[in-house]
């Protein structure tokens, strides 16, 4: 049984049609992050399911009863909110135990729940602090402490991370990940960040315009995009497209090798005439941005070659190269932007 | 030897300045003070040196204050006004600017302009419908007619001075309330109040000073001295023919304006950070 069901949720701002029909259903346990860029909805989802946001049209479905009208403190889901929203006259005690006070636990209940909320995360040592004496992760254990504590249906974290510097956003990443695969709860997480969405995610909803446009799991978003917008918007550097003919070619940067770096494979290889136009060294890999002979592209084609393979002397910019994808690596687009199977 | 005298002469200069205005501010004050404790021999003798006093002080006037007159009943008339209109304009004015400040959107922030407005349209235009009113309820000649009027120049104001530290609260802490079980009014309740104590605390002495020193609406709707409110009854009762006693006069407003600059004091750096809580994000 799905915790969350959401059916063809359209929400409307006044001009803005900010949730444009979305249809998602997320089973009990999993962790599913909705992912897109800035402003195409995701957040207004999120807080229309918390019941923040009341949705100008259909049906929201949470633990198999219809939640439209409910208001958001009966609906058994917890938010953690981007900026915590943690309650700054409350010690972390008593910010923990709100959501238990307001559902009139008893007193042994709301020690007992803290205590294990707070032990969970690591913040017993912390509890009769304020939240102004916190730093920034140990603020976000608590916002997350005070989510878990009454064991929500769903708990719904809205981009947790971005407050945090990149070093903290590794291990709190990390951390939520493996707290949420102990305790169990399903998780609603939005975040703009690919990166977090593919460590993190069950599976992933790419959101754009209001509308998803694919639902599946971190592999499947990677490797089988819907649509040019998840195949550029997934992957860094995203996926090379080629136009032809009104329609698209795809192939994503770690595919596309010189030519003598491919074999052949069953399906064979397609080749290319590839012109290098700028390298960056990462360490780990060497990135090319180029052209490529006989193609109009959106945007610049890139290369990642693993530098083991790839000597600095043998690619450098303002050369032509023979360059070569798998035959199976390729995707293909039509001109609307829908994937399609050959083209 | 030459830098240590410009920095010398900088302290100077600063301390000069702020002694200017301490002089400018605290003057009235002195004024008051000495004023109340001359006899009037002193006060009236034009030879006089008026800074200092010539002859012994003395309490006569305050004497004469509290067994003559009726100043002890203005004080507590005062008192009783400006508690009422303080609870009046609190009731009125947290939930509306609560409301202007997070449940409208464009509209509200030109309901919010427009409810500053009528703040500013002068008492001496007004009095002249609200006297029909107040005849029509019965409360002519009565200090309750000054607790329904105040709240029209207070509420509008401290709605307004409310609505600006709301907006500058973050809605996350309600959200988060609301979420965690509270409805909006116990998020309200709950999280908004505490947090705004300041911006209540700047409302409050705002509205307790206004009322205090409001002096038209109490000229016109009060001529019975015992339902006179104290500037009223100074000014007008402790003028005897047309003779002006100032030592009874600066006794009177002595004592009527240190209880408000001590609230002030008191409450100086929360009152602060109230007026100037919507400014900087």
């Amino acid at each position: 049984m799905a915790a969350v069901l959401a059916t063809n949720i359209v929400k409307q701002f006044d001009e803005v049609l900010a949730v444009n029909g979305i249809t998602l259903a997320v089973p009990d346990g999993e962790f599913i992050v909705l992912l897109g860029p800035s402003g195409c909805g995701k957040t207004t989802l999120l807080r229309i399911i918390c019941g923040l946001e009341r949705q100008t049209a259909g049906d929201l479905i949470i633990g198999g009863s219809i939640v439209n009208d409910i208001p958001p403190r009966a609906r058994g889901v917890a938010m953690m909110f981007q900026s915590y929203g943690l309650y700054p006259h409350y010690t972390v005690r008593n910010n923990i135990a709100f959501p238990l006070r307001t559902q009139r636990a008893s007193r042994a209940e709301i020690d007992r729940k803290v205590k294990w909320a707070a032990q969970l995360l690591g913040l017993s040592h912390l509890l009769d602090r304020r939240p102004r004496q916190l730093s920034g992760g140990e603020r976000q254990r608590v916002a997350l402490a005070r989510a878990l504590v009454r064991e929500p249906t769903a708990l719904l974290l809205d981009e947790p991370l971005s407050n945090l510097d990149a070093k903290l956003r590794a291990s709190a990443r990390q951390e939520i990940k493996q707290f949420q695969q102990r305790v169990g709860v399903t998780t609603i997480y939005v975040t703009h960040d690919q990166v977090e969405a593919m460590g993190m995610g069950d599976r992933i909803a790419v959101i754009e315009h209001g509308k998803v446009r694919q639902v599946g799991t971190p592999a499947e978003i990677y490797n089988e995009p819907a649509d040019r917008f998840v195949a550029t918007f997934v992957g860094s550097p995203p996926m090379n497209l080629l136009a032809r003919n009104d329609a698209y070619l795809g192939f994503r940067p770690e595919n596309f090798l010189p030519r003598e770096m491919v074999d052949d494979g069953n399906g064979g290889v397609t080749e290319f005439s590839f012109r290098v136009d700028r390298c960056e060294y990462l360490g780990s890999e060497r990135i090319a941005y180029g052209v490529i002979e006989g193609f109009e592209s959106p945007q610049l084609i890139t290369a990642k070659l693993p530098p083991a393979h790839v000597a600095e002397e043998s690619i450098r910019p303002g050369e032509w190269h023979r360059f070569a994808v798998r035959n199976s690596a390729l995707r293909y687009f039509d001109h609307d932007g829908k994937r399609v199977n050959r083209s | 030897m030459r830098r240590v005298i410009a920095k010398v002469g900088k302290e100077v200069a600063f301390y000069l300045a702020i002694a200017f205005f301490v002089g400018l501010t605290t003057f009235p004050f002195y004024w008051m003070l000495i004023t109340s404790l001359k006899s009037n021999p002193d006060l009236y003798n034009v030879t006089n040196v008026p800074f200092w006093f010539n002859e012994p002080p003395t309490l006569e006037h305050f004497r004469y204050l509290f067994e003559q007159t009726l100043f002890g009943r203005w004080l507590v008339n005062s008192l009783i006004i400006g508690v009422c209109v303080v609870v009046i304009t609190l009731i009125a004015a947290l939930p509306a600017g609560y409301s202007l400040a997070r449940m409208t959107g464009r509209s509200g922030e030109a309901m919010g302009i427009g409810i500053f407005l009528t703040y500013l349209v002068p008492p001496t235009l007004l009095f002249l419908p609200l006297s029909r009113i107040i005849a029509n309820l019965g409360l002519q000649n009565s200090m309750w007619s000054l607790v329904l009027v105040y709240p029209t120049f207070t509420i509008p104001f401290c709605t307004w001075l409310l609505m600006g530290f709301f907006k500058a609260m973050p809605v996350e802490i309600e959200e988060a309330a609301i979420v965690d079980g509270c409805s909006v009014f116990g998020a309200f309740i709950k999280m908004v109040l505490p947090l705004s104590l300041p911006a209540i605390l700047t409302a409050v002495i705002f509205t307790f000073t206004l009322t205090l020193q409001e002096f038209v609406y109490a000229l016109t709707f009060i001529s019975s001295s015992a339902q006179k409110p104290i500037t009223l009854g100074v000014a007008t009762d402790l003028v005897r023919g047309d003779i002006f006693f100032w030592g009874e006069i600066m006794a009177g407003a002595l004592i009527a304006s240190i209880p408000v600059a001590i609230a002030y004091n008191l409450f100086l750096d929360r009152f602060i950070s109230g007026i100037t809580g919507g400014a900087v994000k």
